[in-house]
């Protein structure tokens, strides 16, 4: 190997470690006893495994059932934004209606709110309701998003006017073409938009922080906040923690990092 | 069953006239093409069939019915478009049931008419493929059999040879005029190759420009143009046209006219308009000698082989009397 | 569209088309509903709030008008929050588009074995902000964190990182530069695989060595996903939450009281004020939005 080549590598492998070391450290030390964490550098090359920071966290931080609640509220905000998408995308790509420009720049405005500016009164509008500490809370308000919607469109944009004229003739109006046409050729789109969603509503944290407040609501990423003032002295229970609540993650990443990979860079193609 | 009219229809876009008042009737059981170069207004003729578009003004026919305004499913009729438009998630068996399952056909009769549509077309094997694992010609087989399979009054066409190979699209010409005469029902084909049309249609009608400019049987239309239009659009090599007073020579020197020559019709000889011989294209078959005669182009279709002048010749050409067409010089409007 | 038709008589009309907008509408409200419920009126709410005095209650309170706004925006609390947040934008944002864009061409070399160097440059992502921040927290614990540690070890002084004031809001950039970086490497690595290869090359025909062919013509084709990546980081700056509410609590002495932060303690208790502010969070967010915009409409370098 070439002297460059190997100058190469290891620039890229200094900079791998550097990268990877703060997810490294968290995971060597979520399988170690409380012990051996003080024992640098030793700490970084485990050689007994232990699954009892795991156990501690999921008990003191009662993971388990911010797990299930992370579950079902990200269920319902992926699934109603997918839905909710197609539906608009839809009507922007296919269907004729007067002020389409301005109906869609009103929807592509959305994206200029950023939800921080809006909790105050969103919290009061949910106070309003009686949905603090529910699922509604949670959900209700990321039902639907511009940026899906703007996905999808894209993508049925790109179905050819031959295959919708094809379907009217073959007596299929909107709803047929739709479900039979536009939405199986749009999965791409959908599926990056539907890992992008995932994404974002598993990790929330600012809005489930400000409107739940009982074990029975709260999602995983707050349940670390729990384990993250616990105990000072010990780091077993934050990195397990970190570690459940990335795990759903890392997965959705391993086997869909292509899709991922599409729905970040979608908004980087065009504005 | 069903015939088609269009009854002074015209089809504006904005400010753009895509279809000037036409108007035609088309016969039951009639194989029409309706032939024309991109841009004329036969496709948007054709959509307007379809009900893909409306029409502007005037009213369209199929059949009994006025439908303009009516829905395309519920116009009894079927398309083939130039893309083939098959949907390409969908299995072949799943694309020919496809219309089957909008009307809900019971599944079983389903399976029957699905097995008849791609039986006829030789697509039997072909069931459980996509789209993109065919041939352009299997594609094009499998638009046609979606097309038939629910049985329509009226076959509507766009081009669809236009993406397949030469040799393809000589072989399927005469598998569509089987078809025609097979199913008994009335086509309405939209091309801008004149061998299709001169091919298959039982009439042609030819447009430029948004308007009709002839309606006729094919060689009816290529032996009689109506205008200088038809004349050049219809023919390979098309008609040499050139202004009375160069054709002199053959007995017709009016200033009010232009004088049209099929190629097949000019004879090298020693009397007759006089030019020189510039290019000599051999096509195998035959021979193509491009002349030119004060500033015009003429072309002379000869035997391949035999005597034939060389670039650079001065030679004079004729024409028998029959085989002049004179047209207007302004109108460009057949006069004789 | 439906073309109205004079029927005369017999004539026998089927299936009449119908108009398609009672079909728009019916795509439409769902989003709409939310849309109408969750961003515009909460954002009008919101402007509205401002211009009210809380009562001590957290309840609306008396109107005080437009004025309020000066009073909030000049409070010393909220400008001092507002320079941390500024100061917090400066420390991530370029770090984060030079990191990203290092890696990025790192990543887009031609060698064996690349792609598991691609996944772990791209790794960040999947860390939400809460799992990224216990990270850093158990890395940067003053006692026993492995920062600290190694410090020790080398002979140095163990780092008060999270609560000396010098130290903190530069300990939470950290954090948020790393955690961004996933995002920043997936983006810009993409807008790298889009400069058409025909153009290096014939650029290096013209003779242009690794380095010209990197300034004069990836970085002008880069420079729209940098842009977009400039903005993104900017606004993710200005949203900045949750490693605050985990590393530093805000503290010490308010060093790292970013806005959103400083909005957040006072949702609950003081709705004016901290709708007033996030008034101002709004407006910086549609600005830099509106740059981008602007800026991408012009096509930055090559305009088509």
């Amino acid at each position: 190997m070439a002297t460059r080549t190997i100058g190469r590598y290891a620039l890229l492998t200094f900079c791998a470690v550097v990268v990877f070391l703060p997810i490294y450290v968290a995971v060597v030390i979520a399988i170690q006893p409380a012990a051996r964490v003080v024992d640098f550098p030793g700490v970084l090359l485990p050689k007994s495994l232990t699954l009892e920071p795991f156990r501690n966290a999921m008990r003191s931080g009662n993971l388990g059932r911010y797990l299930v609640n992370s579950g079902v509220v990200t269920a319902f905000i992926v699934g109603g934004q997918v839905i909710t998408s197609i539906l608009a995308a839809y009507a922007f790509a296919f269907v004729q209606f007067p002020f389409k420009r301005v109906v869609f720049t009103l929807f592509l405005a959305t994206l200029m709110v950023p939800a921080e500016a809006t909790i105050v009164a969103n919290y009061e509008t949910i106070q309003h309701f009686g949905w603090l500490d529910s699922y509604q809370a949670l959900v209700m308000p990321f039902l639907a998003t511009a940026f899906g919607t703007f996905l999808i469109r894209q993508a049925f944009l790109g179905v050819p006017q031959d295959l919708r004229d094809a379907s009217a003739l073959d007596g299929y109006g909107h709803w047929g073409f739709l479900r039979g046409v536009a939405v199986p050729l749009a999965r791409p789109a959908i599926a990056a938009f539907t890992v992008f969603s995932f994404l974002l509503a598993w990790n929330q944290y600012l809005w489930p922080l400000l409107v739940t407040n009982d074990d029975a609501h709260r999602t995983v990423q707050i349940g670390l906040k729990s384990l993250a003032g616990a105990n000072v002295a010990n780091l077993n229970l934050p990195a397990a923690g970190a570690v459940i609540a990335g795990l759903p993650i890392f997965f959705l990443l391993l086997f869909f990092q292509r899709h991922l990979v599409r729905g970040l860079t979608s908004g980087a193609v065009k504005g | 069953m069903a015939s088609v009219a269009f009854e002074h229809v015209t089809k504006r876009f904005g400010d753009v006239v895509a279809v000037e008042d036409l108007d035609l009737h088309v016969d039951d059981r009639e194989f029409l093409v309706l032939l024309g170069p991109s841009g004329c207004g036969k496709s948007t003729a054709l959509r307007m069939i379809a009900g893909l578009e409306e029409p502007t003004e005037g009213a369209i026919r199929i059949g009994e019915h006025r439908v303009d305004g009516v829905d395309p499913k519920d116009r009894d009729l079927a398309m083939v478009f130039q893309s083939y438009a098959l949907y390409p998630h969908k299995s072949v068996r799943q694309n020919i049931e496809f219309p089957l399952r909008s009307r809900k056909v019971p599944p079983a009769e389903r399976t029957q008419l699905v097995q008849d549509a791609a039986g006829q077309l030789g697509l039997s094997t072909l069931l459980d493929r996509k789209p993109r694992e065919l041939s352009g010609g299997q594609r094009q087989r499998v638009a046609l059999a979606r097309a038939i399979v629910r049985r329509p009054a009226v076959f509507l066409m766009d081009e669809p040879l236009s993406n397949l190979d030469a040799n393809m699209r000589t072989a399927t010409r005469a598998e569509l005029v089987e078809l025609h005469q097979r199913l008994g029902t009335t086509f309405v084909y939209v091309t801008h190759d004149q061998v299709e049309a001169m091919t298959m249609a039982t009439r042609v009608a030819v447009m430029s420009e948004g308007s009709l400019q002839q309606l006729g049987v094919p060689q009816e239309v290529y032996d009689r143009p109506a205008n200088v239009f038809v004349a050049q659009f219809i023919g390979s090599p098309p008609m040499n046209v050139v202004p009375g007073p160069v054709a002199a020579p053959l007995g017709v020197g009016r200033d009010d006219v232009v004088v049209g020559i099929r190629p097949e019709h000019l004879m090298i000889g020693t009397a007759g308009i006089s030019a020189i011989v510039r290019v000599v294209e051999s096509l195998g078959h035959e021979r193509h000698v491009l002349c030119e005669a004060d500033g015009h182009r003429l072309i002379v279709r000869c035997p391949a082989h035999g005597d034939a002048p060389v670039e650079g010749d001065a030679v004079h050409l004729s024409a028998r009397p029959e085989h002049l067409h004179l047209f207007d010089a302004s109108s460009g409007q057949r006069v004789a | 569209m439906a073309v109205p038709v004079q029927a005369g008589g017999a004539e026998v009309v089927v299936g009449r088309r119908k108009r398609e907008w009672p079909l728009a509408v019916i795509l439409l409200l769902p989003s709409a509903v939310v849309f109408g419920l969750f961003v515009f009126y909460p954002l009008a709410r919101t402007i509205q709030l401002g211009m009210y005095r809380s009562d001590p209650f957290g309840g609306l309170g008396r109107y005080v008008g437009p004025s309020q706004y000066w009073d909030v925006l000049t409070s010393e609390s909220f400008l001092r929050s507002l320079g941390v947040t500024l100061k917090f934008a400066a420390l991530t944002v370029p770090t984060g588009l030079g990191l990203g864009l290092g890696l990025a061409v790192l990543g887009h070399q031609q060698l064996r074995g690349i792609g598991v160097y691609r996944t772990i440059f791209s790794s960040t992502v999947a860390t939400s902000v809460a799992v990224a921040s216990l990270m850093w927290l158990t890395l940067l614990n003053p006692s026993i964190g492995l920062v600290n540690q190694a410090l020790t070890k080398l002979g140095h002084e163990p780092i008060i990182f999270l609560q000396r004031p010098g130290w903190a809001l530069v300990s939470v950039a950290m954090a948020t530069v790393w955690q961004n970086l996933g995002f920043t490497f997936i983006v810009i690595s993409a807008g790298l695989q889009s400069v058409p290869d025909e153009l290096l090359e014939s650029a290096r025909i013209d003779g242009a060595g690794p380095w010209r062919r990197f300034r004069e013509v990836t970085l002008p084709l880069l420079s729209p996903t940098l842009l977009f990546a400039f903005v993104v980081l900017s606004i993710n700056a200005f949203q900045t939450f949750g490693q605050v509410d985990l590393l530093t609590h805000g503290g010490p002495l308010h060093s790292t009281e970013l806005l959103v932060y400083h909005v957040f303690q006072r949702t609950s208790n003081d709705p004016s004020t901290a709708a007033a502010e996030a008034v101002v969070l709004f407006g910086i967010v549609l600005l830099l939005t509106l740059v981008q915009l602007r800026v991408l409409e012009r096509r930055v370098h090559y305009g088509d």
